[in-house]
């Protein structure tokens, strides 16, 4: 990327209270018979956004975005796109265009008639069809397979074409519903940068729908993590791993040690918390918290200390043993286990290669920064 | 795995079974002798007289105008009720309609004949069309119940087919009538032309409905053949049987090489 247009201006629109959203979703419903697929969902994308909706199958992500795209009408509720209320617009006549998880390539035509397909539709001459489709092609960098058919691409390349399709018609917003879905593992994260590429070149609002995190959090401006129909939480990729709203969050995104407890007395800086597992600790006082009040501490594996000696000036220490250890390369992860037989993941970078890493059955203190962690109260 | 010597033999026997009658016509086809069983030597004789039976090559001549026209009447309305069929939400009666389309298939033939006999007399006789039973009755008979058939094909078909390549369009910008034509259509047109050929064959082999529904001067090829065996088999018709045994097994060949290849490229 030579230059970043979206620089000049604030990349963070989210953020301003005044900025005006491009895509608006109010109060959305979707119900198949009994079962409610979309809740009550309200949901506010900027322009230029690379918004991730992610959540496991059957959460809703998909069929919010078929909404969108116009293939299922709501229940109730509306949407917005640059102020058109979209009610009542066929799929055909919306300013968005979708890249199919199967990428649904013509397998009749060729590379080239596929990407012109919709420009032919929208009305543009076979010369100028023919000639931004050749642009499109040269952009994800399948200019030389314009003739071949679907079927005699790769996985990878039939990606991009199903890519360039969908942009061709340069629409106000790219539904991709899971767009890496079928690639394998490296060709992924190849395809993740890319992808950020040419939307940030474009510039066009891309929604993506996904179940993979790693994808969401590399790809995102910001992430709305669904479940059970509902959004869990919207945020950027680091609000949502460093200041989950809740257990489930926490738990979808990343991994994470969960510790129940008990409210202690209010202090001004710190508060304590009575938990079962690592006793009473300390953590920075929240606003809204009663005392005796249930809640939940959230610890990311990668902020746990693990020492053989009590960490000097921890202020949050127990002693445990390790029962199992994983070496991964870059880091190792850890089961230790306490005194009350909870168990506690911890993840270490391998830093040094000269180290004496812990290993099984060793004896070890456990520590934790009050900073570190996270009060949750659902 | 040892094969053992029972499967090759059940195997000989099934098809002997199914296709000695067949092979034995065709070799006595190119009989020199005029006893339809007695072997004479070899000759082309028949396939000679054939030529010049003008009785024959006139019936020849509306079956086959028959059988194409009713194909083609078929495949759309078989295409269009199996569209219906898979593309449609769940509508009342839904059920019902897939068990109607497809009854025709195990329908007794009489009991299709009788029927169609009795509502053309009677349309006759309300709104003064179809008049009298000619090509135009047997048609009619015949794109009824080989658009069964059809629909059984496509309907097969369009259940195979991505349903987002559809959607693709749509989202592209295409209208439902474009989207059918220029996607749905062409994805699924070698199913459609397999379909063609076996309405094809089914119409150029019914006998049981055409004499049901036809008339004075539209006497198919198998009512005339059928007519002229009970005055004693010639060895003429012999040369015909073989002559159409080979048009429908090559119709079905190329119906059976169609679809195999095109399920072979949906994987």
């Amino acid at each position: 990327m030579t230059s970043n247009p979206a620089l000049a201006v604030n990349t963070r629109p989210w953020t301003d209270p005044n900025a005006q959203p491009f895509i608006s979703i109010r109060n959305i419903t979707k119900r198949f018979g009994d079962f409610t697929a979309v809740n009550d969902v309200s949901l506010d994308i900027y322009r230029s956004e690379l918004f991730c909706l992610l959540g496991g199958s059957g959460c809703g992500k998909s069929t919010l975005l078929r909404m969108l795209s116009g293939f299922e009408t709501p229940t109730s509720g509306k949407i917005l796109i640059d102020g058109q209320d979209m009610a009542g617009v066929p799929a055909d006549r919306r300013p968005t265009n979708m890249m199919f998880q199967s990428y649904a390539l013509f397998p009749h035509m060729s590379v080239e008639k596929n990407v012109a397909y919709g420009l032919l539709r929208e009305g543009k001459s076979k010369a100028e069809a023919a000639e931004r489709a050749a642009e499109m092609l040269k952009l994800v960098k399948l200019d030389s397979f314009a003739r071949r058919k679907p079927h005699q691409l790769s996985g990878g390349q039939r990606q991009r074409v199903a890519l360039a399709r969908a942009l061709a018609k340069q629409p106000k917003v790219l539904l991709l519903d899971e767009p890496l879905g079928a690639l394998d593992k490296k060709l992924r994260e190849e395809t993740q940068f890319e992808l950020i590429n040419i939307q940030e070149t474009l510039g066009v609002t891309f929604i993506v729908v996904t179940h993979d995190q790693d994808e969401a959090m590399t790809l995102a401006t910001r992430i709305g993590v669904m479940t059970d129909g509902v959004i869990a939480q919207i945020g950027e990729p680091r609000e949502i791993y460093e200041t989950p709203k809740s257990r489930f969050v926490a738990d979808f995104i990343g991994s994470v040690n969960l510790f129940e407890g008990r409210v202690g007395p209010a202090a001004p800086d710190l508060m304590r918390v009575e938990t079962e597992d690592l006793g009473s600790v300390s953590v920075p006082s929240a606003p809204g918290l009663t005392q005796g009040q249930t809640v939940w501490l959230a610890m990311r594996p990668e902020r746990v200390w693990l020492t053989r000696e009590p960490k000097p000036g921890a202020v949050n220490s127990v002693p445990g043993v390790v029962m199992d250890m994983g070496y991964v390369g870059h880091m190792s992860s850890y089961m230790v286990r306490l005194a009350n037989g909870r168990q506690v993941r911890v993840t270490q970078a391998n830093e040094s290669r000269r180290d004496n890493p812990i290993s099984w059955d060793e004896s070890v203190h456990v520590s934790f920064e009050p900073g570190d962690f996270r009060v949750l109260t659902q | 795995m040892r094969r053992g010597w029972f499967l090759p033999l059940f195997a000989t026997l099934g098809f002997g079974f199914l296709y000695a009658p067949i092979v034995s016509l065709i070799v006595f086809s190119f009989n020199e002798s005029r006893l339809v069983t007695v072997w004479g030597g070899f000759s082309t004789r028949w396939y000679g007289e054939l030529i010049s039976d003008g009785q024959l090559l006139e019936a020849a001549w509306v079956s086959l105008k028959i059988a194409t026209i009713s194909a083609s009447l078929a495949v759309v309305i078989g295409t269009l009720a199996a569209f219906v069929l898979t593309r449609f939400a769940r509508f009342r009666g839904k059920l019902l309609l897939t068990g109607m389309v497809t009854a025709p298939l195990v329908m007794p033939e009489v009991i299709i004949g009788l029927s169609l006999l009795l509502l053309f007399v009677a349309m006759e006789g309300m709104l003064g069309w179809p008049a009298g039973r000619g090509m135009t009755t047997v048609i009619i008979a015949h794109s009824t119940f080989c658009a069964a058939y059809v629909a059984v094909i496509a309907q097969s078909r369009l259940r195979d087919m991505d349903e987002s390549l559809e959607e693709a369009a749509r989202d592209l910008g295409a209208g439902p009538v474009r989207v059918f034509f220029d996607i749905t259509l062409p994805v699924i047109a070698p199913a459609l032309v397999s379909g063609w050929l076996l309405a094809f064959t089914l119409s150029l082999d019914d006998l049981v409905i055409a004499s049901f529904v036809s008339g004075p001067g539209a006497s198919t090829l198998p009512m005339v053949i059928f007519s002229k065996v009970r005055l004693g088999v010639s060895p003429d018709v012999n040369a015909l049987a073989t002559i159409i045994i080979g048009i429908v097994a090559l119709a079905v060949t190329v119906a059976g090489i169609l679809l195999m290849r095109q399920t072979r490229r949906a994987r």
